[in-house]
């Protein structure tokens, strides 16, 4: 049968006129919330509580992590653009901008397997004290986070360079743009709580 | 545009984490400096200044619940205890 | 246009209705309803069947039959299986099936996440009762405390089944609660704006809320446990600088939205019952919304009241106990306007109805005992003693599973297109009014006279031998009504009277169409003008019938089920406490996702 079936007066209806899938996945992004509070809230509640070193003086490289944190941020700008390219059609930017947000993801997620790594040689694991607990839980939760992220992004990009990725199907890119964004916003709580506020 | 600002304001956050002197205020400045960043986010790139207020409805219900969730917890455990 | 032409498009498998492999695959909201429904009421008799064997054991001093490992499983899995795996669930089930119908939608926002849903659910909680097999299921306490949860005081695997379980069902929740509320905001009818919504939809609503907030604080503390149990994290392990009571605040930030999980529901199903059966519109319609709402948002600021006894301080005591005793003032409301609704109407004294009016009455007792709880001076008194069981308790059985109950005699014409016996009905209805009250009112006295919770045998000399022997003969007494439902559900899926489209004269749209309602529920989309649509002669709700136009439904798939054993297959396998296998879980569950995302749904 064809779509001129979508004639029927109840195809795509919505109480609101908002788009379903975005609706949901706000939904979601709200539920997200809450885990990464839990998370952060134990953090806060295990600062300073560690028996044991290493402590996070002793291992925390803030110029370091600054620079990754500026580069998840600026992904974050390669998002906003991605999204506006897909949205007018233009392929070359789409592809072009998909990629260098999934790139500074991973540059970031580089920088955070180097930091674990750097960690873990000066003595801190899941196991040692709170602080390495409630520390490598919290940004490994993120970290995943992130990984998933770079994935979708990438799934993204093959779609578009099958030219499957066109202004109709920009709605995907949003919602992806908007679980980036989100990732990002946690990434923003954890560096002033954790990092800068030692 | 919004990533200039952003950039500044991580830039002043850095620098103020930094400065011996503002030590006792350090965690005021830095939570609003970060709370200023997440608006900016938010409200620009996750598009929710422009876009339905259902959307906001539905993301800053659970997020103020969230905000309770830190808060009490830090109060419970950090303050309380202590009064 | 001769309505003989139109059609309904169904996937690759249209017209493939009936057969196992059409019930795997469905993404029908009914299908899946049914599906909740029947596996959470088989687990509602395997709880039942544990709470009996509680009983047997209580029923005189000093008892062995069973021994205390035993009973600690039984009592724990009795709790934990009626709360996640009957109480949350069934109320899932009556949302999946009547929320769609009561707004005039087609199914919900997202139909193959539902499925999702109810597939993790069914593997999650049969995961958890694995644990039998091995004489190792839960034996923690439903509530599963640290540290006798950690490693060093459960070293067998019962706290893993537990925590590994609810992880796995907790998933299924928030998917569930991302569906509904997007479903109840998005897919309303035209002209049903959220005032005139029914208000099981509306406490559907706000319970949403609550699961999609409550539920991942529970999954960071499950977390939490897991990885100190799996992977040596040090979160509850107060050597190290961890602190035992994090659980209790995680743990109890969740359980306090989770009771209001628990009973909303309930309170939607009496708000929607009682119209029906006082031939009057719900009295003060606004303030039962609001008051819904605002125990909501207060459930949120009541948590420690569970806490009273762990020693936080007159200041942390008090607001807790202030929060707590405010919430009673909007459940009070909802109570006065069912009253309300009630006085001056023509009452008809159905099944449903009188399941409703014992509800009201026992939940109201269960309040008060609550109202005696938060106030922290007398709860040292009576924490931890059958004071408190008893009190939840009335509020469970009382409130909730009376307002269940009265769903289910309300709603079954419309699922199966029969009616239940009415004379079977009142028998449930007796034997659950005598039984429940049996059971649990002589437990407030057998508390304050200092029975404690969680044990499992008691001194002779306590003199609590012939409350107890009460108490279980009530037990035996409501389970026996149990029976009777059962038997009148049996009996009536083959001769129970035809229904009808509205065999109560409801109000609701759900009443608009056949019983039960055609895959694609309405034959159009009605239009609604009041809140009662089908009494107010104005809405369009001439819906029953063939479809109008050519309608597309969601095409059947099997990722949800797939994607479902794969979400199970990761989290389990952290119990091999090494970090590989459940990153490989996790790669198929990715897989399963990319499939699913690629695979084309029918657009809504």
């Amino acid at each position: 049968m064809s779509h001129a079936a979508a004639a029927s007066s109840d195809h795509h209806y919505t109480s609101t006129g908002l788009n379903t899938f975005k609706l949901g996945f706000w939904t979601l992004i709200g539920s997200e919330s809450l885990f990464f509070a839990s998370l952060i809230a134990t953090y806060m509640v295990y600062k300073g509580e560690s028996v044991r070193g290493p402590f996070p003086s002793d291992v925390f490289n803030i110029p370091l992590t600054s620079v990754s944190t500026f580069v998840l941020l600026m992904s974050s700008l390669m998002m906003v653009l991605a999204l506006a390219a897909v949205q007018r059609g233009d392929r070359k930017g789409s592809l072009l901008w998909l990629f260098m947000t999934a790139l500074f993801g991973s540059i970031f997620l580089g920088f955070q397997a180097y930091e674990f790594t750097h960690f873990y040689h000066a003595g801190l694991t899941l196991g040692t004290n709170v602080f390495g607990s409630s520390f490598f839980i919290l940004t490994g939760f993120h970290g995943a986070h992130v990984l998933i992220g770079v994935i979708w992004l990438l799934t993204l990009w093959v779609q578009a360079l099958r030219g499957r990725l066109g202004p109709k199907d920009a709605i995907t890119v949003e919602v992806a743009g908007l679980y980036w964004h989100f990732v990002d916003i946690v990434w923003i709580a954890i560096f002033t709580l954790v990092y800068l506020l030692e | 545009m919004v990533a200039v600002v952003l950039t500044i304001i991580t830039a002043a956050e850095v620098a103020v984490a930094y400065v011996p002197a503002l030590r006792p205020v350090l965690a005021y400045i830095l939570i609003t400096l970060s709370a200023a960043k997440f608006s900016l986010v938010v409200m620009y790139y996750m598009h929710l200044k422009f876009d339905s207020r259902i959307f906001s409805g539905v993301f800053l219900a659970p997020f103020s619940l969230a905000l309770v969730v830190v808060v009490a917890m830090v109060l419970l455990f950090k303050l309380i205890p202590f009064i | 246009m001769a309505t003989a032409e139109a059609t309904i498009q169904s996937g690759t498998t249209a017209g493939r209705k009936t057969g196992l492999w059409s019930w795997i695959t469905t993404v029908d909201h009914k299908r899946i309803g049914i599906m909740y429904a029947v596996t959470a009421l088989v687990w509602f008799l395997v709880g039942g069947l544990e709470a009996l064997l509680i009983r047997i054991q209580l029923a005189k001093p000093e008892n062995d039959f069973l021994s205390a490992d035993v009973y600690n499983q039984i009592f724990t899995m009795h709790g934990t299986t009626m709360i996640f795996l009957v109480g949350m669930p069934i109320a899932v089930a009556l949302f999946n099936y009547i929320v769609p119908l009561q707004i005039g939608a087609r199914d919900v926002a997202f139909p193959r996440l539902n499925a999702l849903s109810y597939w993790i659910y069914l593997f999650g909680g049969i995961f958890m009762n694995v644990g039998f097999l091995f004489n190792a299921a839960p034996n923690m306490g439903w509530f599963g405390y640290t540290p006798l949860t950690t490693k060093m005081y459960t070293p067998g695997l019962n706290a893993d089944f537990w925590s590994v379980g609810l992880q796995i069902l907790g998933i299924a929740s928030i998917m569930g609660g991302v569906n509904f509320i997007t479903t109840i905001i998005n897919l309303r009818a035209p002209g049903m704006t959220l005032m005139r919504m029914p208000l099981f939809t509306w406490m559907a609503l706000v319970q949403s809320f609550l699961v999609i907030t409550a539920l991942p604080v529970f999954a960071v503390a499950l977390f939490f446990l897991s990885f100190d149990r799996f992977y040596g994290t040090n979160f509850y392990n107060t050597m190290a600088g961890g602190e035992a009571l994090l659980w209790q605040h995680l743990f109890w930030i969740f359980g306090h939205p989770e009771v209001y999980i628990l009973i909303l529901p309930a309170f939607g199903i009496i708000s929607d019952v009682l119209p029906a059966f006082t031939r009057k519109p719900l009295f003060g319609y606004n303030m039962v919304v609001y008051s819904g709402v605002l125990i909501g948002f207060i459930g949120w600021g009541v948590w420690a009241h569970h806490m009273f006894a762990v020693g936080m301080g007159p200041i942390a005591d008090a607001f807790f106990s202030i929060a707590t005793l405010i919430i009673a003032i909007p459940t009070g409301v909802k109570i006065f306007n069912w009253l309300a609704t009630m006085w001056g109407g023509t009452i008809r004294f159905n099944t449903p109805m009188l399941f409703c009016i014992a509800m009201v009455a026992m939940f109201t007792i269960g309040g008060i005992s609550g109202v005696h709880l938060g106030s922290p001076p007398a709860d040292l008194h009576e924490t931890d003693t059958y004071y408190v069981v008893a009190h939840f308790h009335y509020v469970l059985f009382g409130g909730l599973i009376m307002g269940l109950f009265a769903g289910f005699y309300y709603w079954f014409p419309k699922v199966t297109g029969r009616m239940l016996d009415e004379k079977l009905g009142k028998w449930n209805f007796w034997l659950f009014v005598i039984g429940a009250n049996m059971t649990f009112f002589p437990m407030h006295f057998a508390g304050l006279l200092g029975m404690p919770r969680r044990i499992f045998t008691y001194a002779e000399e306590l003199n609590l031998g012939t409350i107890n022997h009460i108490i279980s003969i009530g037990g035996f007494i409501t389970a026996l009504g149990v029976l009777a439902f059962a038997w009148n559900v049996i009996r009536s899926l083959k001769k129970g009277q035809i229904a009808g489209n509205n065999p109560w004269d409801a109000h609701t749209l759900e009443w608009a169409t056949t019983s039960p309602p055609p895959e694609y529920n309405f034959s159009e989309l009605p239009e609604i003008r009041t809140r009662e649509p089908l009494w107010d002669g104005v809405s369009s709700v001439d819906v029953a019938g063939p479809p109008k136009a050519p309608i597309h439904m969601p095409s059947p798939s099997y990722w949800p089920i797939l994607t479902a054993a794969a979400i199970n297959l990761t989290l389990i396998l952290m119990m091999t406490e090494l970090w590989w296998p459940p990153v490989l879980g996790a790669a198929l569950v990715l897989l399963c996702v990319i499939n699913w995302a690629y695979e084309p749904a029918s657009e809504h």
